[in-house]
């Protein structure tokens, strides 16, 4: 199946990707052609099989007690953030 | 023999004999960077005085009395692998001001093991990639021809370790960026079964393939690294609590009634080039007295349709936490919230991290999740099947690592499927969660090949048991690139 510019348009404000109208038909083009090849899974026969979702299935998830296990390194992980004031994220004024 | 030839026990044996100290074999690979890294581009960040400091370190360690096969010696981490106070760019404009806050546990694991870490290895952008062209610090150039690629994603790190620019590095393989990328740059590379290591720290691609290993010269060094990193870790939901057993003390058991398998799939329409080198690499484990058969895995051919559905789905999720807010880059004068996450992101990701997104995001969306992710997840359970059942009939199985030699730079990169198809052998492991093995088995067009072993979970010791015993009888692995000998 072939995707359009209007598709690609579509698909990267799912995900919050902005990308150019230049791009838009090279994308358009690149995933028709990713999409055309996993085509292919529709002839395996796959009727009764389950879904795997990890190669651990079978495994039981661990669980931890509900203790304090990491210590406050707001500082240190603030260092990376563009804006930061107070020991808060800043971004753009969402609510007018 | 120069130092930078030597295999990690014989530095380890001439550190504790006094001959050399850590800060003087530390310097001898900082040198070596120095004078080749240029060319190569295989190292994104060097860390000269970290390294000295480290190695320093490592000196008075073994001066007090402590003792350990990897006390000294220097290494290079893939780039992916948070570092304490080092930038940590998963080759992406996205990461190139961040400053790791902690250690991944590879890292950690191997600081404790008194490892010295020269630096931080180039890399496909966030491990997507085949041929090391992605990555935002420029493409890392294949030392035994510069206008080659190295293989991808881990790219710098195989292509340093066969410029001799370290004994070894870290890796990471989500479809193959470990063993493809050894084989094209004629080294051995490990990656271990899902949750043997610990992925804590370890920027995440597809969580349910990620894997970190090791790549070396020879197996038997690659048996003394991945010892150190293997174990259980509670930081990792899915780490494995099983014992790591001592992968060197088993490199030397004989291979006598060994039970490998040709894998049928992966024999059909392989280059005859290709073709001949496995057969040969079957002689050569045949007359050290293993059996061979042919296996066939009738799915497995549907191993890159089926990851490229899995590993674009899971990235798409993964990587929506880049979002200009917490850390990475940030667009300049976002308008408003949304304008932020999408120029961010949009100016912060290359081409190919951003193809997988929209794959991913396609494929995940209301309408096509049945038809494609649900679809794949079942296939996936078929292939993992048909391995399961090829290990009741033998103990390894065997094939190539990649379809041809090493590429042209430029030749690929426009076209996702074909560079899709250079992991058509290496993936069905990372969809079954196995352990994999890639070693070189000669030369084609003057460039190296490799041989890939799989074995079922937890086999790892078999896996470089049966290589180190192929390397006792080859002298492939001691090739080295011209001009780097």
């Amino acid at each position: 199946m072939s995707l359009t510019s209007r598709d690609v348009e579509k698909i990267a404000h799912l995900a919050r990707l902005g990308i150019t109208d230049q791009e838009k038909p090279v994308y358009a083009s690149s995933l028709s052609k990713i999409v055309e090849f996993v085509d292919q899974l529709a002839r395996a026969e796959t009727d009764g099989v389950t879904p795997m979702a990890h190669p651990l299935e079978g495994l039981t998830q661990r669980l931890r007690a509900d203790e304090v296990s990491e210590g406050d390194d707001h500082e240190k992980f603030q260092r990376n953030a563009a804006a930061v004031q107070a020991g808060l994220y800043l971004v753009p004024k969402v609510i007018e | 023999m120069t130092w930078h030839a030597r295999s990690i026990a014989e530095l380890a044996n001439a550190l504790e004999r006094r001959e050399l100290s850590s800060v003087e074999l530390t310097r001898h690979f900082l040198e070596r960077i120095g004078a080749l890294n240029g060319a190569l581009n295989a190292l994104i960040t060097v860390t000269a005085e970290r390294a000295l400091a480290e190695a320093a370190v490592a000196d008075r360690r073994r001066a007090a009395g402590e003792r350990g096969p990897l006390l000294g010696i220097p290494l290079i981490h893939k780039d992916i692998f948070c570092t304490d106070g080092v930038r940590t760019s998963c080759g992406s404009r996205m990461l190139d001001n961040f400053v790791a806050p902690y250690d991944a546990t590879v890292v950690a694991r191997l600081k404790a093991a008194g490892a010295v870490m020269l630096g931080k290895a180039n890399m496909d952008e966030f491990a997507m990639g085949s041929s090391n062209e992605t990555s935002f610090y420029g493409p890392v150039h294949n030392p035994w021809d510069l206008d080659k690629v190295p293989g991808g994603s881990s790219g710098g790190s195989a292509a340093a370790v066969a410029a001799r620019l370290a004994p070894f590095s870290t890796g990471t393989d989500t479809g193959g960026s470990i063993r493809q990328p050894a084989a094209l740059s004629g080294i051995t590379g490990i990656k271990p079964t899902y949750g043997r290591v610990s992925r804590y720290g370890m920027i995440a691609f597809a969580s349910s393939l990620d894997q970190a290993g090791v790549f070396a010269r020879s197996a038997a060094d690659a048996a003394i690294a991945l010892g150190a990193i293997a174990g259980f870790d509670p930081r990792d939901s899915t780490s494995v609590d099983v014992p790591v057993p001592d992968y060197a003390a088993t490199l030397d058991g004989p291979l006598a009634g060994l039970r490998i398998g040709l894998v049928k799939e992966f024999s059909e329409a392989l280059e005859p080039r290709n073709g001949a080198l496995i057969a040969a690499a079957l002689d050569v484990f045949r007359s050290l007295g293993a059996k061979t058969t042919t296996v066939s895995l009738p799915s497995l051919p549907l191993s890159v349709p089926t990851y490229y559905v899995v590993a674009p789905a899971e990235c798409s999720s993964n990587l929506s936490r880049f979002d200009g807010v917490r850390f990475g880059y940030r667009c300049t004068d976002p308008k408003d919230l949304r304008d932020l996450y999408e120029r961010s992101r949009g100016e912060g990701f290359g081409a190919e991290v951003k193809r997988r997104i929209m794959t991913g995001t396609y494929v995940l969306s209301a309408g096509y999740f049945d038809a494609y992710y649900l679809k794949a997840q079942k296939v996936r359970q078929l292939i993992a099947g048909e391995f399961g059942a090829a290990f009741q009939q033998v103990d390894l199985l065997i094939g190539p690592t990649t379809p041809t030699p090493a590429f042209g730079i430029g030749a690929k990169i426009d076209d996702p499927v074909t560079m899709y198809l250079n992991d058509i052998y290496t993936i069905g492991a990372n969809l079954a969660g196995l352990p994999a093995i890639s070693a070189p088995c000669g030369f084609v067009e003057g460039l190296p090949m490799g041989v890939q072993l799989i074995g079922p979970p937890f086999s790892e010791g078999r896996l470089l048991n049966a290589v180190h015993r192929y390397q006792l009888a080859t002298d492939w692995h001691d090739r080295a690139a011209p001009g780097y000998a």
